[in-house]
């Protein structure tokens, strides 16, 4: 009797395991098998450590094969016992205990290595990774003892280690790099989300933190990062990502890539040589999940058993493991050419959704809150299914869309609705009731909200009162509403948005767009400057700021001009200034090879030509001779424009420019819906052209005339009057005022001349003039707000923030033969 | 070039090459990297100064848009820059030698 070959497995995890269960399923017989595995147990589901972690499962709930299975099966386990050598001329391996075994056939299934990051005390003693039994084992005995922890990673294991901790009483703090949480798998929306779920169960999750290093004495007793913030824990455990294990492979010079090269039945450069999971790359890819590790495995024992069915790669999915937080992402849905989104968001079930379509297949999908249908997008995606017939439907989850829900026209789904469904969430209600309203004399969209409170609120229900209007009143419907809405990306009008942010309490841009149901991942170009601006006036010094929200000129602090140079004007109060500061501007000019400097319009020195990577050492200069920002790239206050007044001029009633410069320092850092440029003339004779500014103050014999609304740009226009004052207090008291107006209530990009014309003078003046309380307490709301915003963004800059902005990333030079 | 986590997320910064075309290299939302070279189609404004959201990046001068993925004007404008192929290899970016020099003379 021969005998039969025999089969070498290293690696007792999951692939190892479940290619002999594969194997054996197709002919027990035909193999002799022993199982090398380094960890001294059987195997176990390495996925289920996350729920062991957690408390939620034993370690016997996890066992997949216990001894009996190898048992039964004739199969040897050595366990606790690596393999350390391979010799593919005699076909041996050797154990560490020195035991050698010969092998006909070997599968490596060594799985992956967690990443280290080597920062300085990534050896300390209390430092762990997320990987195998052992490290729960060090978890658990850091748990019991208290403390803090650090969780360095912000993707699924990460967020899952760090779940386990938190349930087993540690303070823990997770440090992701990136922006958001589970960026490989989640988009921004999604990742917010998450962060916002999870810092609600007290967690600390801090975003773009870059470690430093782990310090302690001979322990870990905290983490650096790199912005000087230091966070005290007693155990810090590492969860940055993996790398295939290939080192026998390599020893043993097998092809290797990112991992083990290996065909489609699994065979690598030698042909007696298999590899199957983590540790294996196929056509490029490698696979860090264990869906396709199952697809793998079928196809390696077809290969050695039966008919060859060959490996063709994997889509994978995920679903992060963390109990009552529902996640799921499939598939490509970082966008691109002839991608489609289509986007959901539901505020008051906490739920996003999003799924991305290209040539009428499904080609991704990201769920969180509701995950009820990620299998069956999944499932699309896998199949290739052609959803052109279900796509106004798809969103709504399998049973919708099969269920014939699905209409192309959005009028005759409202029309088909019963009378009792709600239309409007906030205010209660139904279709019926919009319906009266609308028959009772409503025809407009604002006559309904008037009428019967819905699409009052919040406004999500806007799309389904007009289509309500279009289907009760047929042709007579004046059409959708005239105001624009803030972009494509909402149904929201600017006034909708910026009530929605004050009455919600929103403070951060992609809460808006969840909580308002933006249509859209992460907004466009013109919605996310105004969201930010919103944000920025409704909470002065709360808000988020999204530096990446802001138009280049804000973002870099400097006038962007058309040759990609940036041009530099210093604040020069009320247009005085001096030898020092004429000084340091031609010493900047001539230092940083300007190619010109200008007197603007606005009564300001602008130097032209300034490289970006130029840009901090000139402020730098700028801010030593004592000047600051000129704020003339902003959406901001500009200048005050003064003439010489009383103090020089024959004519002068008043001190226009000290008046000027007072106005000029109460007013310096406030950003605007759009730019915002003062005046102050000394005499009617306006030499300071203030009538043609946003506010305009003529100086007369009696006090000061104020006057709003001008504006020298494209379309002329001369202020109109709005009062007469007779302190220089006033004229400051009604200036912050009416800028506060403003700031509150225009549309972002509206200069203050097309406000003030819709809103009409006699509002205006009622606001500021006649309601003495009123405007008292736009003036303090101005002030308050001024406390936050009167800093100089150049010295920041000029000290080191966002230093990166300014510098090249790298050169490229061409590769000079020799 | 350089780790990721160098580029700003929502941002791009930039790459000078001698004798050639300047390149802009963008991180978009969910950590994806792509280059173009820094030059407007429409008046050769610097894209790296743009906004960036989705997959496209609007202009800073003129505000067309261009895709990231294509180099080409969305919407109603017409043009075209090239595409720099970019690869993230190990949390490092690796470019495109031979399309980023094809502009040197
Ligand atoms: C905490 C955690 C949660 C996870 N959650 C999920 C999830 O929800 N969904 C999902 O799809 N995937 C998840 N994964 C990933 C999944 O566990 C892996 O993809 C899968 O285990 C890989 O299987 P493998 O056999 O290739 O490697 P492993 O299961 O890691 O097995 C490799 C084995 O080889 C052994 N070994 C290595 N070198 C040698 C040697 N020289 N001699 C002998 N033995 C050796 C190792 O000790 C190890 O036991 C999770 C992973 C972890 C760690
Ligand atoms: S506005 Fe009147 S006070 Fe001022 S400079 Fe002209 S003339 Fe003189
Ligand atoms: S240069 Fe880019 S839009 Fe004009």
């Amino acid at each position: 009797m021969t005998e039969k070959p025999h089969l070498i497995v290293i690696g007792n995890g999951m692939a190892g395991c479940r290619a002999v269960e594969e194997i054996l399923a197709r002919d027990a017989g035909k193999f002799r098998i022993a199982i090398f595995g380094a960890e001294p147990r059987v195997n176990y589901n390495r996925i289920m450590l996350s729920p062991l972690l957690a408390g939620e499962k034993s370690f016997d709930d996890i066992v997949i094969n216990d001894q009996a299975w190898y048992d039964d099966n004739g199969i040897a386990l050595v366990s606790g016992d690596p393999v350390v050598a391979i010799d593919r001329k005699i076909q041996t391996v050797t154990a560490r205990s020195g035991r050698v075994e010969s092998y006909d056939k070997l599968i490596l299934a060594t799985g992956s290595d967690p990443f280290i990051i080597p920062v300085p005390g990534h050896d300390l003693q209390g430092v762990v990774t997320f990987r195998d039994m052992d490290d729960v084992g060090s978890m658990l005995r850091a748990a019991d003892a208290g403390g803090d922890a650090v969780v360095i990673g912000g993707g699924l294991l990460g967020l899952e280690a760090a779940h386990g901790l938190s349930l087993r009483g540690l303070k823990v703090t997770v440090l992701h790099i990136m922006p958001t949480l589970m960026e490989r798998q989640l988009d921004e929306a999604a990742g917010w989300l998450l962060k916002e779920a999870l810092e609600g169960r007290g967690q600390t999750i801090l975003t773009g933190a870059d470690t430093a290093e782990i310090y302690g004495q001979g322990k870990v007793e905290g983490v650096r990062l790199k912005d000087g913030r230091d966070i005290p824990a007693s155990l810090v455990v590492m969860a940055v990502g993996i790398r295939p294990n290939v080192k026998l492979a390599r020893a043993a010079d097998l092809a290797i890539g990112r991992g083990i090269h290996v065909d489609d039945h699994l065979v690598t450069s030698d042909a007696n040589i298999l590899a199957v999971g983590e540790c294996v790359e196929h056509n490029g890819s490698v696979y860090g999940l264990v869906a396709p590790l199952w697809d793998m495995c079928r196809s390696l024992a077809d290969g050695l058993v039966a008919t060859p069915n060959g490996y063709t790669g994997s889509v994978t999915s995920t679903k992060l493991k963390v109990s009552g937080i529902d996640v799921f992402s499939a598939g490509d849905f970082s966008g691109g050419e002839g991608c489609e989104d289509i986007v959901m968001r539901d505020a008051s079930r906490g739920v996003y959704k999003r799924v991305i379509v290209k040539d009428d297949r499904v080609i991704g999908a990201v769920l969180y809150g509701d995950t009820g249908d990620g299998n069956w997008y999944f499932d699309l995606l896998k199949r290739q299914e052609d959803v052109s017939d279900i796509r106004d439907a798809l969103i709504f989850g399998q049973a919708f869309a099969s269920g014939g829900g699905a209409s192309a026209n959005p009028n005759a789904a409202v029309a088909a609705m019963a009378d009792d469904a709600e239309i409007c969430g906030c205010n209660g209600v139904s279709k019926g009731k919009v319906v009266a309203a609308i028959t009772g004399g409503a025809v407009t969209l604002d006559a309904v909200r008037a009428g019967c409170k819905a699409s009052a609120s919040c406004g999500s229900c806007t799309g389904l009162v007009e289509s309500l209007l279009a289907v009760t009143l047929g042709d007579e419907f004046a059409g959708t509403r005239d105001v624009p809405t803030v972009c494509k990306c909402t149904s929201f009008t600017h006034e909708d948005v910026r009530r929605n942010i004050v009455e919600k309490g929103l403070k951060a841009i992609p809460q808006v767009m969840q909580e308002l149901h933006w249509t859209t991942p992460d907004g466009c170009a013109s919605c996310r400057p105004a969201l930010n601006y919103y944000l920025l006036c409704a909470w002065p010094g709360e808000f988020v700021d999204d530096n990446q929200s802001r138009f280049v000129n804000e973002r870099m602090h400097a006038n962007i001009q058309k040759d990609g140079t940036y041009s530099v004007v210093p604040r020069m109060w009320g247009g005085v200034t001096n030898p020092k500061e004429l000084r340091a501007i031609a010493d900047v000019a001539e230092k940083f090879g300007a190619r010109m400097v200008k007197v603007t319009g606005g009564q300001r020195l602008d130097i032209f030509g300034i490289k970006k990577e130029d840009l901090p050492a000139v402020w730098a200069d700028l801010n030593a001779a004592g000047m600051v920002s000129g704020h003339a790239y902003a959406k901001a206050l500009r200048t005050v424009k003064t003439c010489v007044g009383s103090e020089w001029c024959r004519f002068g009633t008043q001190d226009s420019t000290g008046l000027g410069i007072k106005t000029e320092q109460m007013t310096w850092g406030s950003f605007m819906p759009h730019k915002f440029k003062i005046a102050v003339s000394g005499c009617p004779r306006n030499c300071a052209e203030a009538t043609i500014k946003d506010f305009g103050v003529i100086c007369v014999d009696s006090g000061y005339e104020l006057s709003v609304g001008g504006n020298g740009g494209i379309k002329l226009r001369g202020t109109d009057f709005l009062c007469k004052v007779a302190t220089e207090q006033e004229a400051l008291d009604y200036c912050a005022a009416f800028i506060q107006l403003y700031r509150e209530e225009a549309r972002y990009l509206d200069r203050t001349a097309p406000w003030v014309e819709r809103v009409g003078m006699d509002y205006i003046k009622a606001r500021i003039v006649e309601d003495d309380v009123g405007r008292e307490a736009l003036r303090s709301r101005f002030l308050f707000s001024q406390s936050f915003m009167q800093d100089d963004p150049w010295a920041k800059r000029a000290a080191g923030e966002d230093e990166k902005l300014h510098q090249h990333m790298a050169e490229i030079r061409p590769l000079v033969m020799a | 070039m350089g780790p990721v986590d160098q580029l700003p997320a929502l941002g791009a910064r930039t790459l000078p090459v001698r004798g050639g075309d300047e390149i802009a290299i963008f991180h978009t939302a969910n950590g994806d990297v792509y280059a173009l070279v820094n030059k407007c189609p429409h008046k050769a404004g610097p894209l790296s100064q743009g906004i960036v959201h989705d997959t496209t990046v609007t202009c800073p001068l003129h505000n067309w848009r261009i895709s990231l993925v294509t180099g080409k004007a969305l919407g109603a404008d017409e043009g075209c820059v090239p595409v720099i192929p970019v690869k993230i290899d190990g949390g490092r970016i690796l470019i495109g030698r031979a399309e980023a020099l094809a502009s040197v003379g």
